[in-house]
């Protein structure tokens, strides 16, 4: 896909070398390195904000007097805006820290869907869905005695919503959770019937965008969705740390998750009352130095640009699948290029997605071979695993190439 | 000879592509199913004993799955005709290991041992003795 006119073009190589993991050969092959979706790796830019701050500013936050308190507070507190202007949301307020986009929607099933639904309520998700955004509702549903709707795929692999209106009829729609961006075809879904349907039912819209965040530009007011949760350890950032970010009106209303130190405004023997946002969904020492190094990774990915990073994995995208697609005995998942980010799912005919992974290692090629937390739709595509590569900004064609090679020794060892 | 020509040797492959006791016994005196629900592999296991009522007279097995498993249970087909179920049932894992012979990693170790895993709990269920603690030596395990 072409790089539309005013977008910076990425120069993947230049970026290649802020991170110190490519210095290193794999099995005295060059690290091509295509499981960035499972998590990706981390510049230097982040890894020496962390090491810094550790060194020159690390105290427990917000209860401190001294010197060392006040800088490690503001440390923690510039993440957070800079995690507010990423999102663009309306208040910093809003940004609540988590350790990952899995405890963000659990935070979200409990606190809210946990109070709020009954008998009768149902919440809505979709066949493609990563466990982390389908296995808490499914629970969460089961437990206050409401249902669990799962939208199906199409033979296109595209969310079958023709079941919408049933399910409304049927049932009081409270929770629509959804991802921008699938883990396992990488699809870039268009979140917006799914928005509407959830506004027209009076439900919550929760987004997914642990997978979307890290690879364009994800706006909440644009989205006009309720939550969405995120995960540093997949944008260039520390593991430990994600974001989930709600309406202050929602949040104010929610009873907390954790409980604990920091997140009261005042304990006594016969009551406790909740601090104010984000705190009250902040208990304990917060993961301070991530939230400084998640901060180091948005300011990474702002200057190499969202836009152009999209525009960058696109190409790769069309190239792997052009490249890919001539080989024999392939099965492609997914959408086409223009539909997906930098995520390429596949199957070579006969070869379990185990021994292809483990062969490719051995040339220096890191995939993912399982079921990507994803069994629903595995079970759709009638496939126990699949193998995955996928892609961002760091990485290059030659990478994809080195796929292509190793994936021929795979079928000439099984031949 | 580099890490992955060790792991996928000659035999490996033979045997995955030319599986020793595949298929089913129906009736079977033993028969248990195991998989590993973190990859998918899937390994069913069917035992007809002769006439002591404890000797393996014959094993076959069905699934699918990576070539390590397939393979480790093709062998493990092979290493336990004739045997007798107390015998199999403390047969170490190591004597398994031996005969596959590659490194393995902790991931694909799993992939090894299901065969041989889901052999025991068939011959437990069997004679209705209690699976010993720690069988499988993974959690991950679903043996049914």
């Amino acid at each position: 896909m072409a790089v539309t006119a005013g977008t910076k073009k990425l120069d993947a190589r230049a970026l290649r070398a802020d991170f110190p993991i490519f210095e290193q050969d794999i099995h005295g092959k060059p690290l091509a390195y295509l499981d960035s979706a499972n998590s990706s790796q981390k510049p230097r830019q982040v890894i020496d904000a962390m090491s810094t701050f550790y060194e020159t500013s690390y105290a427990n936050v917000h209860r401190a007097v001294h010197l060392l308190g006040e800088r490690a507070t503001a440390g923690l507190e510039g993440a957070r805006e800079k995690v507010r202007a990423l999102l663009n949301a309306p208040d910093v307020r809003e940004i609540i820290f988590v350790r990952n986009a899995t405890e963000a929607l659990n935070l979200v099933a409990y606190s809210w869907a946990g109070n709020n639904l009954g008998p009768g309520d149902a919440v809505v998700v979709t066949e493609l869905e990563h466990h982390s955004n389908f296995v808490p509702w499914q629970y969460i549903a089961k437990r206050q005695g409401a249902e669990f709707k799962m939208l199906p795929l199409d033979e296109n692999g595209d969310v079958d919503l023709s079941g919408l209106d049933a399910i409304a009829r049927e049932c009081n729609v409270k929770v629509v959770a959804t991802n921008l961006v699938s883990n396992s075809l990488g699809t870039i879904n268009d979140i917006s019937p799914l928005v509407r349907f959830a506004r027209a039912q009076g439900a919550i819209f929760v987004c997914d965008a642990a997978q979307a965040a890290p690879h364009m530009r994800v706006d909440v007011q644009a989205l006009d969705c309720d939550f969405l949760a995120l995960s540093g350890h997949k944008m260039c950032g520390p593991s430990g740390i994600g974001v989930l970010w709600g309406r202050g009106e929602l949040l104010q209303a929610m009873e907390p998750f954790l409980l604990g130190g920091h997140m009261i405004k005042s304990v006594r023997e016969d009551r406790t009352t909740w601090g104010d946002l984000p705190h009250k969904f902040e208990a304990g020492t917060s993961p301070i130095v991530e939230a400084v190094g998640l901060g180091a990774a948005i300011d990474y990915l702002e200057a190499a640009g969202l836009d152009a990073i999209e525009a960058h994995e696109h190409e790769l995208v069309a190239y792997a699948l052009e490249r890919m697609s001539e080989i024999e005995g392939i099965t492609l998942y997914g959408p086409p290029a223009e539909r997906r980010a930098g995520v390429v799912s596949f199957n070579l005919e006969g070869i379990h997605p185990h021994d292809v992974a483990q062969i490719l290692d051995a040339s220096g090629v890191a995939i993912r071979a399982g079921h990507h937390c994803c069994q629903p739709l595995m079970h759709k595509l009638g496939v126990p695993a699949t193998n995955r590569a996928s892609f961002y900004l760091y990485t290059v064609q030659e990478e994809i190439d080195q796929l292509v090679d190793g994936l021929a020794t795979v079928q000439k060892v099984f031949a | 000879m580099n890490e992955f020509d060790q792991m996928y040797r000659e035999v490996i492959l033979d045997h995955y592509k030319n599986p020793h006791g595949h298929g089913v016994l129906d009736p079977a005196d033993a028969h248990a199913d195991g998989q590993n629900p973190l990859c998918g592999d899937e390994v069913s296991i069917y035992v007809a004993f002769g006439e002591d009522g404890e000797t393996i007279d014959e094993v076959k097995f069905s699934g699918r799955g990576c070539a390590i498993s397939q393979a480790a249970t093709s062998m493990l087909m092979d290493m336990v005709t004739g045997k007798t179920a107390t015998e199999v049932a403390v047969l170490d894992k190591q004597e398994l290991l031996d005969e596959i012979a590659i490194p393995l990693t902790p991931v694909r170790l799993k992939c090894a041992l299901l065969g041989l895993t889901t052999l025991k709990v068939a011959l437990h269920k069997a004679k209705g003795t209690p699976l010993p603690d720690g069988l499988a030596g993974f959690d991950e395990l679903e043996l049914t």
